[in-house]
């Protein structure tokens, strides 16, 4: 791959708005190699979420449609079902896909629909000012549980989707990663790459959920972020293929 | 009613025909989640569109089953969803997104008795919800109203066609009895829009040999939104211009006109016979568009009536755009809710009792 330190030709050479440390900027890029290594430029068409993605048809360089939140799986059905030999793929916030959006996502996923999905676990809801997304770790600080998340008041535990999507028969692929590291983010694309070479291959249902840094939310530095992934956040979400 | 004896004549309801009128205009999705009294349409579209080689989806909720139609409408596809009041109020952030992204679609509401879960009677009681653009933000969905399943199927081509033409989603507002009913209808079903529809070079259909397409509602920075949606305020105002609809009967002379639509209309239609019989000069209009609503018709029908009688199942709500249109004329309103229907002897005590 002599290319790969060149920018994709499917991400569009702007400055995003993403904070600093911030992982969407890494995977926007990931999403945008896959696409031109496999050479699905004229072929794809991405959905992205409502959340702090929502703006990633200015980042990508290909067709790309907005989703009402929590919606992208919905859309993405249709889109597929209408024009079967195009690529569709979605790309979700933990808000957007394990908590408004969670009955899509369980449905796309039982349906085994011939789609990819990448979902970024960042622990939170970013774009509204950090409350606590389905994923947020036990004791961790969000706008809406102030003292730390609490089973003990309601507040429940973190929601593993992709352990709950395991068993479904419509589903092909699961795999989790982190990008905290260079390790991680080439981990992350191999994985990217494969859900998208199902979808060719007509496997049905393919999901990479990506351990995602959020430092601004979390009120830490990007390194003290990749930190608490490494440390904390794999334990409650262990890395590695959960289905193929 | 409608006459033409070249065409063969089905016996369907309401729902079917809707369905096979969605297939002949060029459907290629269509997702739906069972609820009465709209099932029947869902389980036409389940076995015919396979038999058609297009795509069915029964979605896991409304919600789901009008974001898909919104993906389908994305690629440039004709797509529909059908559904009955409370699934309706559940489409409606997707109804906002399709207007508000100007992606045509046509969704079929075929109306029960509300709030609530309500019942599952034949019910007029969302023609606020479906004229006032029924979820968020500044926008309408043009809504066609039929009174017999006959009219249903040509309604639902002309939706179709009004959808691609002005890139909007468009309402067919029936109810249960339209729904449920079975009665001839004319195959193959007739087109009434003429006008030439425009190439969808907006549709999401992969990157080739142009540049990249993004749909979105999502218009931030310094008046990007407000140019957006004076755009489509001119977009309204020319609808509302162009594509009012309604048809009449025994106008001519009428002193009593009755206003009504759907199937209250078929209800109204017969008292007017009742009336003409003892020498009383009623006649009836029937707004097919519900919105744009047919004030021109109705003002210029007006000009010559002595009084007004709007007769709705609900409330009273078609009645407040009666008045908009008449504001001096001499308006009564009989309605019942709840799955309640006027009879056509209440509209004729209702009439004479006015004399
Ligand atoms: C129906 C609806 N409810 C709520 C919102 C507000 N909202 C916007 S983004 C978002 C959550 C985003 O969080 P997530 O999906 O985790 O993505 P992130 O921003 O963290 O990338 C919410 C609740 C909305 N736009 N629409």
């Amino acid at each position: 791959m002599k290319n790969e330190f060149l920018p994709p030709k499917s991400l569009r050479d702007v400055n995003t708005h993403y904070c600093s440390g911030c992982g969407h900027g890494i995977l926007h890029r990931l999403v945008a190699q896959v696409i031109d290594e496999l050479g699905l430029r004229e072929r794809v068409i991405g959905v992205a979420p409502v959340g702090c993605a929502v703006l990633a048809y200015n980042y990508w360089d290909f067709d790309v449609s907005e989703a009402a939140h929590g919606r992208a799986l919905a859309v993405a059905t249709g889109i597929k079902r209408s024009r079967p030999e195009k690529i569709v793929f979605t790309y979700q916030g933990d808000g957007d896909l394990a908590s408004i959006g969670i009955a899509e996502t369980l449905h796309t996923a039982n349906r085994g629909e011939n789609l990819t999905c990448v979902f970024v676990n960042n622990a939170c809801y970013g774009m509204t000012g950090g409350q606590m997304a389905p994923t947020t770790m036990i004791g961790q600080k969000t706008t809406t549980t102030p003292w730390g998340r609490d089973p003990a008041f309601g507040e429940g535990w973190p929601l593993k989707v992709s352990e709950l999507l395991a068993p479904l028969k419509g589903v092909s692929y699961l795999a989790r990663s982190s990008i905290s590291k260079p390790q991680g983010v080439r981990q992350t694309y191999q994985y990217i790459k494969k859900a998208f070479i199902n979808q060719i291959e007509k496997k049905g249902f393919s999901m990479v959920e990506v351990l995602s840094p959020c430092p601004t939310i979390w009120k830490k530095t990007p390194i003290e972020a990749a930190k608490w992934i490494d440390q904390e956040m794999v334990k409650e979400f262990p890395l590695g293929v959960i289905k193929e | 009613m409608e006459k033409n004896k070249k065409l063969t004549k089905v016996l369907m309801s309401g729902n079917e025909a809707m369905g096979e009128a969605a297939i002949r205009a060029g459907c290629k999705f269509y997702s739906g989640y069972p609820i009465t009294p709209q099932n029947e349409l869902t389980a036409y579209m389940a076995r015919r569109m396979r038999e058609e080689g297009r795509a069915f989806v029964q979605a896991e909720s409304e919600l789901a089953a009008i974001n898909m139609i919104f993906g389908a409408a994305v690629t440039g596809v004709r797509t529909m969803t059908s559904s009955s009041s409370p699934g309706i109020s559940l489409k409606q952030e997707g109804i906002s997104y399709l207007a508000g992204c100007q992606l045509p679609a046509v969704i079929i509401n075929v109306m029960r008795g509300g709030p609530g879960l309500g019942n599952i009677d034949s019910s007029q009681s969302d023609y606020f919800q479906s004229t006032r653009g029924g979820g968020h933000g500044d926008y309408f969905t043009p809504t066609l109203a039929p009174w017999s399943a006959e009219e249903a199927t040509k309604l639902v081509v002309l939706a179709f066609d009004l959808a691609d033409y002005y890139r909007t989603p468009v309402l067919v507002l029936a109810d249960a009895i339209i729904g449920q009913m079975m009665e001839p209808v004319g195959l193959p079903f007739e087109r009434m829009f003429k006008k030439k529809l425009p190439k969808k070079t907006w549709a999401l259909t992969g990157a080739k040999k142009r540049p990249a397409n993004a749909v979105m509602s999502l218009l931030l920075g310094d008046r990007v939104l407000q140019r957006h949606n004076e755009r489509l305020g001119r977009k309204w105002d020319k609808i509302k211009e162009k594509e009012q609809r309604f048809d009449t009967y025994k106008v001519q002379d009428a002193k009593y006109l009755i206003v009504a639509y759907g199937s209250q209309a078929r209800i109204a239609f017969e008292a007017v016979d009742i009336l003409r019989k003892q020498n009383i000069k009623a006649g009836l209009f029937r707004p097919i568009s519900l919105w744009p609503y047919p004030e021109k018709g109705l003002k210029e029908l007006a000009k010559g009536v002595k009084k007004v009688l709007v007769v709705e199942q609900s409330l009273g709500q078609m009645v407040e755009d009666v008045r908009a249109a008449l504001p001096l004329g001499e308006i009564s309103f009989l309605g019942k809710a709840g799955g309640g229907i006027p009879l056509a002897k209440e509209i004729v005590g209702a009439i004479k009792k006015s004399l």
